[in-house]
């Protein structure tokens, strides 16, 4: 029971600078949003059962141009195809005795931040850890849509542009650390900027299916001229 | 006239299923040492991409966007937590934004 309790607490934390980034961007999803003609609930339910900022995004401009509902799905799947990856890295941080429940749950809200805090814990992942962050970045992603559509101009400007660094900032927090103790992970971080930005010049494809392809390619390169040996993958 | 509820429940339903279907199926321990070393691999790699050059844009100019870049990279490679490389980052936004815009 304490440890379930420490390890909620250490998800709490963890989670504050995610439901303060999410605040903020969801501030600008609320904003796009009204602009597709949903009401303020509709937007909130939409952040509370989704957590997708991308999906988000495509999915109330979908709804603004009336596409059919088999549209609606195909975007989906393809804007957020990079959450079946890490659902799939999240499957080997779990203890194999973890139950369906506590797999759903976590499955529930699979985003780049919640997944980028829990695969960086160290041995398995305590589905408790997990929880906490949701606790607080959940509420942050739905009021802060709702405040959105309510109120969308008001805001600072500056603020807003401050706060949308946030969530990379914490990205960096995530991968820089191990890339210090392994020149391997350094140069494949290198050469995931190096790419990212290059392709990121080519416009036809969009920004979800460039993080798509460019982690499959990228990590299966890697996968086969750097095998990992058993005691790092743990 | 298509009705909102249900495009926002075939949204919560294909989000769902994508991000519960590889935690729920896959519960063993995955033997293949490729398909092991491409998921360790995935979260760097994925997050790498996200983040740059996403973050150069995100900002009202790609001068404050290029520090926070910057401001990150040093924080995080001195380990500072989480919270810490987050707020900083947004803070010299926030500073550089006042001086030159």
């Amino acid at each position: 029971m304490t440890d379930k309790l420490k390890y909620y607490k250490k998800g709490l934390r963890d989670g504050i600078p995610i439901g303060l980034g999410y605040f903020a961007v969801a501030f600008t999803l609320g904003i796009m949003a009204q602009k597709n003609g949903l009401t303020p609930f509709q937007a909130m339910l939409t952040a509370l059962l989704t957590n997708a900022s991308a999906g988000g995004f495509a999915g109330f401009e979908l709804m603004g141009a009336m596409a059919p509902y088999w549209q609606m799905a195909l975007m989906q799947l393809v804007v957020n195809a990079r959450y079946l990856l890490m659902s799939c890295a999240l499957s080997q941080k779990l203890s194999p005795e973890t139950s369906t429940l506590h797999r759903s749950i976590i499955a529930f809200d699979v985003t780049d931040e919640i997944f980028g805090i829990s695969i960086a814990q160290k041995g398995y992942l305590n589905p408790f850890y997990t929880y906490g962050a949701m606790t607080v970045s959940i509420p942050g992603w739905a009021i802060g849509t709702f405040l959105g559509v309510v109120m969308g101009n008001i805001l600072p400007l500056r603020l807003v542009s401050a706060l949308s660094v946030g969530l990379y900032g914490m990205f960096l927090a995530i991968i820089i650390p191990p890339a210090r103790e392994n020149r391997i992970i350094a140069g494949i971080i290198a050469v995931s900027f190096a790419l990212s930005f290059a392709f990121s010049f080519i416009t036809q494809i969009p920004e979800g299916m460039r993080v798509i392809i460019l982690t499959v390619v990228i990590s299966l390169a890697a996968a086969l001229l750097f095998p990992v040996k058993e005691e790092e993958d743990e | 006239m298509n009705n909102t509820y249900i495009y926002i429940a075939i949204m919560a339903a294909t989000i769902f299923l994508i991000r519960a279907l590889p935690l729920t199926l896959i519960r063993k321990k995955i033997k293949n040492r490729t398909l092991r070393s491409f998921l360790y691999y995935v979260p760097y790699v994925t997050l790498a991409v996200m983040t740059f050059p996403a973050i150069i844009h995100a900002t009202n100019s790609i001068y404050s966007g290029i520090l926070a870049l910057i401001t990150g990279i040093i924080l995080a490679y001195f380990k500072v937590s989480l919270f810490g490389v987050s707020v900083v980052s947004c803070a010299a936004v926030f500073l550089i934004e006042l001086l030159i815009i």
